[in-house]
């Protein structure tokens, strides 16, 4: 094999920003509004960035301003963050294969930096046929976009507050809903992925009203379940 | 920043990062037995569909919008239909984007 050259992993870690670029849009919105909320709800400017920069899990640091907001003590945040992020080992346990051969320094931020958004772009770009040794920077590259986006728009929320253009009704979480379906229904091509995904939408949209995204766990362990038995039954005929 | 501020922050980001490193942190120690890697490979399309279904048929997050007033559908279903026909990434956020921003632009 010949040595690495910077360029190919420059291009790669670009190519990972790239393409969350739609992610980026949809995720403003969010950034945003969490900024704006962060004072209302009783946290100080501060402590609403050091959540974006050091938490950085869009759904538990939104929850997290509910329950302050109606005086919930540490321990139950605690404890619902938890329960919000257990998809994430989901992600981190499905992602491993491409990441285990890496070093520490390299697992512990990759981990660290791990979304809903890197997940589905990263674990779309690892299915890719080619044998890039340097895919990893295409997954750092979607961290380190999401990452500063992140930030920047907690900041602007933070800072502008309610003076703001109204950005939330500008329909930008779009762009984030046609990037999941542009990288899942590709992946439908045999009856064991569309039956994942038809009993995950199933579960998903029956329990939506369960608290935590625990709807979204349920409908995920489901379209596991359902894929796994269909792909045995398939086999067995 | 209070005290009580710091101790959330310190908390939530050790909780997160646990959940994200745990399995990370194993490397190549872990080997998962056939029938979990036959399981993982079925978690993208579960859980992105998971995800996808529900902000676009319910995209107020509570009440459902099965008809044609719902750009959020219709866009997605463009998305859809691209990506099936094309299995082009970009070309079908682009064009279910732009489906989305034009059919809102036109349900006024």
């Amino acid at each position: 094999m010949t040595a690495p050259s910077h360029p190919r992993r420059r291009a790669e870690a670009w190519a990972g920003a790239r393409d969350s670029l739609p992610m980026l849009l949809g995720a403003a919105p969010f950034g945003l509004i969490f900024g704006t909320l962060a004072a209302p709800s009783g946290l100080s400017p501060a402590a609403a960035l050091a959540m974006s920069l050091f938490v950085f899990a869009g759904s538990s640091q939104f929850i997290a301003l509910t329950l302050l907001a109606s005086g919930t003590g540490l321990a139950v945040i605690l404890l619902t963050t938890f329960v919000v992020n257990l998809r994430h080992a989901l992600y981190s346990a499905t992602l491993l294969p491409h990441v285990a051969g890496l070093r520490q320094r390299w697992r512990i931020p990759l981990a660290f930096w791990l979304t809903d958004e890197t997940f589905a772009v990263v674990q779309h770009r690892y299915l890719r046929e080619d044998v890039s040794p340097f895919k990893h920077w295409y997954y750092l590259g979607s961290c380190l976009s999401m990452y500063g986006n992140w930030f920047l728009w907690t900041l602007a929320g933070v800072m502008l507050g309610r003076s703001l253009p109204r950005l939330e009704h500008m329909g930008l979480e779009f762009a984030m809903a046609a990037t999941f379906t542009g990288i899942v229904v590709p992946m439908l091509r045999n009856r064991p992925m569309l039956g994942a995904a038809l009993g995950a939408a199933a579960v998903a949209l029956a329990a939506h009203a369960l608290p935590y995204k625990l709807g979204l766990m349920l409908a995920a362990l489901t379209g596991v379940v359902i894929g796994v038995v269909l792909e045995e039954i398939h086999e067995r005929a | 920043m209070s005290g009580r501020e710091l101790a959330l922050i310190l908390g939530m980001t050790a909780v997160t990062f646990l959940v994200r490193y745990a399995f990370f942190a194993l490397g190549e120690r872990v080997a998962f037995p056939p029938v979990v890697k036959r399981a993982l490979r079925y978690v993208p399309a579960a859980v992105l569909t998971a995800i996808v279904v529900p902000m676009v048929l319910l995209p107020d997050g509570t009440h459902w919008q099965l008809n044609w007033h719902n750009a959020w559908m219709v866009g997605a279903l463009a998305t859809g239909l691209i990506a099936w026909r094309f299995n082009h990434l970009l070309a079908s956020i682009g064009g279910g984007m732009l489906v989305f921003f034009v059919y809102r632009w036109l349900l006024g």
